[in-house]
């Protein structure tokens, strides 16, 4: 396969759907979720049918405006509001009772505004020491001189996949948020720290073969031959690893735990997207990097 | 196949066996090992409820405070235990100037009920009256009064009790300090004579009486507007343990036990249909050598498992997730080694040796693509709490363990295989 032929296909492709992604998060931007914003999570069930209007009429009615009902399931209800105290809460249970016959709490939730702060500040520190984490590691993989590539193009280019990476299924997320109601909350960090670790894995396999082959090659001119070669030798394995992780995902995804169900999204399309751009991003990019 | 190999093999299944009986839920041993050793469980998979209340120290000496979160600890505790909750887990997390408690309740069916017990204990304390410098005590002005809260709170009552006011037979609350408690009491009674002294429950004033003489021997009564039952509940409180500091509850999350169970079942499900997609790929594409990374999977979730039970790991929904993601990068370093192995045959080595070659260089681009989880996994697992943390855990876990019975369980059954 010649994936350097058609690099100006890929590299194009990549870059529409990375704008695509930055576009998505400027339009729809985030919903925070309660362990960043504070507030409440509720999930109810019914015994009886009940409509989703009359229930925003009864949480109109008891003044909680900014309030978002979901109908989950028949008679399941996700509830998300401004924080309110357990005295608030086991009122508003009464009241749902009353209105609506018996009603099982599936989940309740409620975390203040400082707690938040704490949870986004202590999301955000680790977010960017993995992201320093990684940054060392890449530099310390590259650590040695190379030729007819120097090492910090290999560096910085499986920094820009990384970006890559983790920004699209971030723009996809941002989609979720407006049309679904995904929160962005610690699960999405942890799931793009996750991403990022897997797309700089995949990546620098990739690079290595093609140093690697750079230092048995006898004709040092033809870089895209010798890059062409190394991503057809490490292709099975680079899909293979990856499509065993893809597996396990998709059965999470479907069979899984609901509240999983994002999370376990952002992972799989994350890998998925790592995994091509280490094959046909990283590498095409490598050529046009050292183009004279 | 020779003795030593044979044995190795021996011992790999032996262990997997084991690993499987120990680690398999439900009751056909006759739910013996999980009487020897039950599986941790979250909350968001038993159901239960996580709280986290913020405690107020501006009240409290600085030197002072670790000791009273330990005596908060303490109260609770009792508090939770009298509710009835299995294993009620009480933690003090400090950082910083703020003090917090982490209450874990598994399996409460009424968490509105739990909530009231903790957070309505008794806080008492008392404090000294201070006047307006140009008004006399006589002339002042309930609004003019500043009150100087004194040491002396519910930390250091040993005993309550409900006695009745001879004259008008209204209920009081007799109480006995401890030695440290009755020292101060002596102290603060001598710099007060013949000045109000105020008692206040729960942040409310409860009565103010004047202190007649320096009272040695650490009893005290407080006498307010209480009604006879009003009266008991608080002596009952302040038998159990009142609070040494005020605490807010800041932080709640409760999981009902048919979502937690359902969740479970869910995950399981999940595991076990990932785990099979994993086996018929393998089996699909490597044929042969899938078979024998099939069975090192197998094995490796069974010691894993066994792994986190033995060291009493919580399972959470996300802790499940993780050990899930882990093994479909468990099969990644037979992966590596196998594509190895199909180029070193391909340079025309001997079955045997390709093996043993692909073994040996893949072993850098396992270590090297495990590398990045792990620096992820660790500091999620320092940076991040509860739920969360389960996921950094396990994964750490599943990614150490995976890099051990890939290459070694494969390695032997693959030698044992070929001679």
């Amino acid at each position: 396969m010649d994936i350097i032929k058609y690099k100006y296909f890929f590299i194009g492709f990549s870059s529409v759907l990375t704008l695509l992604a930055i576009v998505s998060m400027l339009v729809f931007g985030f919903r925070p979720g309660i362990d960043f914003a504070g507030g409440a999570f509720w999930q109810i069930e019914f015994a009886n049918p009940v409509s989703l209007s009359a229930l925003n009429e009864v949480f109109q009615k008891e003044g909680l405006d900014n309030i978002l009902v979901r109908e989950a399931a028949s008679q399941q209800f996700s509830i998300r509001m401004k924080e309110i105290n357990e005295n608030e809460h086991q009122a508003l249970l009464a009241v749902l009772r009353e209105k609506f016959g018996s009603a099982e709490e599936l989940s309740f939730s409620s975390i203040g505004p400082a707690i938040g702060l704490e949870l986004r500040n202590r999301a955000l520190l680790a977010f960017l020491l993995v992201l320093a984490g990684i940054s060392l590691y890449v530099a310390f993989a590259f650590r040695k001189v190379s030729q007819p590539v120097s090492s910090w193009k290999y560096g910085l280019i499986t920094l820009v996949t990384l970006f890559h990476d983790a920004l699209i299924p971030t723009g996809v997320f941002a989609l979720l948020g407006y049309f679904r109601g995904a929160e962005l909350d610690t699960n999405f960090i942890v799931a793009i720290l996750v991403v990022m670790g897997f797309s700089v894995h995949d990546t620098i396999v990739v690079f290595d073969r093609i140093r690697e082959n750079l230092l048995i090659s006898k004709n040092k001119k033809d870089l895209d031959g010798v890059i062409n070669a190394s991503v057809n030798q490490t292709f099975a394995r680079s899909v293979n690893t990856s499509l065993t992780l893809v597996l396990v995902l998709t059965a999470l995804y479907f069979f899984g735990a609901d509240s999983l169900r994002y999370f376990t999204l952002l992972i799989l399309l994350g890998t998925v997207i790592g995994t091509y751009s280490s094959i046909f991003v990283a590498s095409p990019l490598l050529t046009f990097f050292t183009r004279r | 196949m020779n003795s030593k190999s044979l044995s190795a093999i021996l011992l790999i299944f032996l262990l997997g066996a084991l690993a499987a009986v120990f680690v398999y839920p439900a009751d056909f041993t006759g739910g013996f090992a999980n009487k020897v050793l039950p599986w941790r469980l979250g909350l968001d998979l038993i159901g239960g409820s996580e709280l986290i209340y913020e405690v107020e120290m501006s009240g409290v000496e600085a030197g002072d405070r670790d000791s009273v979160m330990a005596g908060l600890r303490d109260v609770i505790e009792r508090r939770v235990n009298l509710f009835g909750v299995s294993e009620p887990n009480v933690v003090v997390s400090k950082g910083g100037n703020v003090y917090r408690l982490v209450i874990e309740l598994a399996g409460v069916r009424d968490i509105g009920e739990a909530i009231k017990l903790i957070g309505e204990t008794p806080f008492l304390f008392f404090s000294e009256v201070e006047f307006p410098k140009d008004k006399s005590s006589e002339e002042a002005k309930t609004q003019d009064l500043k009150y100087k809260r004194t040491e002396l709170t519910g930390r250091y009552v040993k005993k309550a009790q409900m006695v009745f006011n001879q004259v008008g037979n209204q209920p009081q609350i007799s109480l006995e300090f401890n030695d440290k408690g009755a020292e101060l009491f002596e102290a603060i009674t001598a710099r007060n004579v013949g000045k109000p002294l105020a008692i206040f429950l729960d942040n409310n004033l409860i009565s103010a009486p004047v202190v007649q003489e320096k009272i040695s021997g650490g009893r005290a009564q407080i006498t307010g507007q209480f009604t006879i039952p009003e009266a008991k509940q608080l002596v009952e409180r302040f038998n159990a343990g009142a609070l040494p500091a005020p605490i807010e509850l800041v932080n709640q999350q409760t999981i009902g036990a048919s979502l937690g169970q359902d969740s479970l079942q869910k995950m399981i499900w999940a595991g076990i249909y990932g785990t099979l997609a994993v086996i018929v790929f393998m089996v699909l594409y490597y044929r042969g050598l899938g078979l024998f990374a099939a069975i090192a999977l197998l094995i490796y979730i069974f010691l894993t498992l066994a792994a986190f039970k033995l060291f009493g790991v919580t399972m959470s929904l996300a802790g499940i997730a993780g050990f899930i993601l882990s093994i479909g990068m468990a099969v990644d370093a037979n992966i590596l080694i196998f594509e190895r192995t199909k180029e070193e045959l391909k340079r025309g080595l001997s079955k045997m040796g390709a093996i043993d070659k692909g073994f040996e260089r893949a072993w850098t681009s396992i270590r090297d693509s495990n590398f990045t989880t792990i620096i992820t996994a660790l500091i999620l697992f320092y940076l991040t709490s509860s739920f969360v943390r389960g996921f950094a855990l396990t994964l750490l876990i599943g990614v150490l363990v995976s890099m051990f019975t890939a290459i070694t369980v494969t390695r032997n059954l693959l030698k044992a295989w070929i001679s």
